[in-house]
């Protein structure tokens, strides 16, 4: 399995703040890699600096073998680079399909696409025409997600999705997770939620101040409860 | 997905038309006010037109304000050079002004204002490249680079033009007024409101109809994500300042006319009114721009007719009350 997504002693700083110090890490081809921590650990600015929205100061991020931690933004995105942030930061003041029509970019929606992602959430064709502003948290999450897979990607950066969401809706989302899996696609996801990391994962690495202190298999973390202890301060299970 | 069933309710969007009533409200406030329904008529209809020749120079300074965070305090260089440039035009054709055929003043008038505009777009260029461009994102140093730009710009057309006011005579067919009943409407005030209807229509239009406006109103909310889809903003907002540049222009064109004066100082005042109005509307929104431009012409002319001493003060006043009531402006389209 080749690494799509490489990351080499990168620091970033913010401000006066030296958040990630020397990360390295690497994402396999097709397969989903969990990136676990404490609040604070550096996870959200490790995603923010692959989509270069926050600079690397030094070190090396390559993207299918190509240099990318110069680059801007948009040309990150460009190579096909998905990311579903945090803050789900749909456009409130646009529509459902307006959203979408941005996030397709150059190319006309594709139908079977669209299909799919209306099969996973439906409410999405019901408020079609809706100002995103109007959707529920959860139905804005559906939207972030099917925007960055709107169009074929080929890494997912996707932080946090579960965040703050009704049980019934993850349950969902996780299936939807699941099945872009099954397609082939390249993940990173940022999760807190347990039964989302291990449904989902199949690496996992765990960050501590601005560093990785853990990698493996997502399986062998989720069956050793001393292991997230030492690592995560508690168990993952208390983390749901 | 079962408590996303298709059977909910479909959210109604609310129309949030508070705002739009306002100067509505205020026109009708104001008939009992004023007493004599022509003098209010007068007053309304000069209102509108103060209203649309501000919002023609304010439109282009909440797009970049809302969608680069951007503090332009030189936009006034744009709007007197717009009007210094028309003068170049008006000059060699005195006598195609004076002329009593309205197409022959508008074959003045028209490339004058194009003219003005295109000038007025490139030196946004200028500005945004040489100016604004290395303070992105440092608020002080943005008023301090666009303020010298503006003292820069003021001092050279005084020393191309000279310090005296130039005389620009209104067309002679835009001259006199519309008589109805006993109101006098003045017509050139009908065509600063028609022209700055038909730019408030097209600015909608092209925000709303197209996905370069898609692009606009998704930066103006979140520049971010939008360069996270793979789109670089810095031409889009290169692009929305020059067309804010150009758009300044043409309001400092119809509002020397208004005058019938220019100067190299002339958008001092202005600049005033337009971040008031900027900030009532709230920044990036269009919409609140067009009703905020309306507010404050209603405001200095009502306000000028009832309360003189006032006068000076009443669109601060205004502004306080605005935002006593909608601290992010009338709409508020950004979290600034």
């Amino acid at each position: 399995m080749t690494d799509l997504l490489k990351l080499s002693g990168v620091h970033t700083h913010i401000g006066r703040y030296h958040i990630l110090q020397g990360i390295d890490l690497a994402v396999p081809e097709g397969q989903v890699t969990m990136l676990l921590g404490r609040n604070g650990a550096g996870k959200t600015t490790t995603l923010r600096t692959i989509m270069g929205l926050w600079q690397a100061s030094s070190g090396e991020i390559s993207l299918a073998g190509e240099r990318i931690e110069s680059r801007a933004t948009p040309d990150i995105a460009r190579l096909g680079v998905g990311y579903v942030p945090e803050s789900m930061a749909v456009f409130s003041d646009l529509t459902v399909k307006e959203n979408l029509v941005l996030a397709a970019r150059d190319a006309a929606m594709d139908d079977k696409q669209l299909e799919w992602i209306f099969g996973f959430f439906p409410a999405l064709r019901r408020f079609w025409l809706s100002r995103a502003g109007s959707l529920s948290g959860g139905q804005k999450q559906m939207l972030s997600i099917a925007r960055a897979i709107i169009e074929p990607r080929k890494l997912l950066l996707i932080d946090e999705p579960t965040k703050g969401l009704a049980p019934a809706i993850i349950v969902a989302l996780i299936e939807c997770l699941k099945e872009i899996k099954r397609k082939g696609a390249t993940i990173l996801l940022v999760e807190q939620n347990f039964f989302a990391a291990r449904e989902l994962g199949d690496n996992v690495l765990v960050m501590d101040n601005g560093t990785i202190v853990h990698r493996g298999e997502m399986a062998a973390l989720a069956a050793d409860v001393p292991l997230q202890e030492r690592l995560l301060g508690l168990s993952l299970e208390a983390h749901q | 997905m079962t408590d996303l069933a298709a059977t909910d309710p479909l959210p109604k969007p609310k129309r949030d038309i508070a705002p739009i009533l306002l100067p509505v409200a205020l026109a009708l406030l104001m008939i009992p006010l004023i007493g004599s329904t022509s003098s209010w008529l007068t007053l309304t209809a000069a209102s509108l037109a103060m209203g649309m020749m501000i919002f023609i120079m304010a439109s282009g300074l909440t797009l970049v304000f809302g969608l680069m965070d951007v503090l332009n305090f030189g936009h006034g260089a744009f709007i007197a050079v717009g009007a210094y440039v028309a003068t170049l035009v008006f000059a060699p054709f005195a006598a195609s002004v004076q002329a009593d055929s309205l197409w022959i003043n508008l074959a003045v008038l028209a490339p004058a204002a194009l003219l003005s505009m295109a000038v007025s777009g490139a030196l946004g260029l200028v500005v945004e490249r040489v100016l604004i461009l290395p303070v992105y994102g440092q608020h002080l140093k943005q008023i301090l680079m666009t303020t010298g730009g503006l003292i820069v710009a003021e001092q050279t057309l005084y020393a191309l033009w000279g310090p005296q006011i130039i005389p620009m005579p209104l067309p002679t067919s835009l001259r006199g007024s519309f008589i109805l009943g006993d109101v006098a409407i003045a017509k050139y005030r009908v065509l600063a409101m028609l022209i700055g209807l038909a730019v408030f229509i097209a600015i909608q239009l092209v925000l709303n109809r197209t996905k370069l406006g898609l692009l606009i109103r998704a930066g103006v909310e979140n520049r971010e994500m939008v360069e996270a889809l793979g789109y670089r903003i810095r031409r889009l907002f290169l692009g929305v300042f020059m067309t804010g540049s150009a758009l300044a222009g043409l309001g400092g064109v119809m509002w020397a006319l208004y005058r019938e004066q220019v100067h190299a100082s002339m958008s001092d005042d202005l600049t005033v009114l337009i971040f008031i109005v900027v900030i009532i509307g709230g920044l990036g929104s269009i919409g609140g721009c067009f009703i905020g431009a309306i507010l404050v012409a209603m405001v200095a002319n009502y306000g000028g007719f009832l309360v003189p001493k006032l006068a000076l003060v009443s669109n601060i006043l205004l502004m306080v009350a605005i935002l006593m009531w909608r601290p992010r402006g009338l709409y508020a389209v950004t979290s600034r």
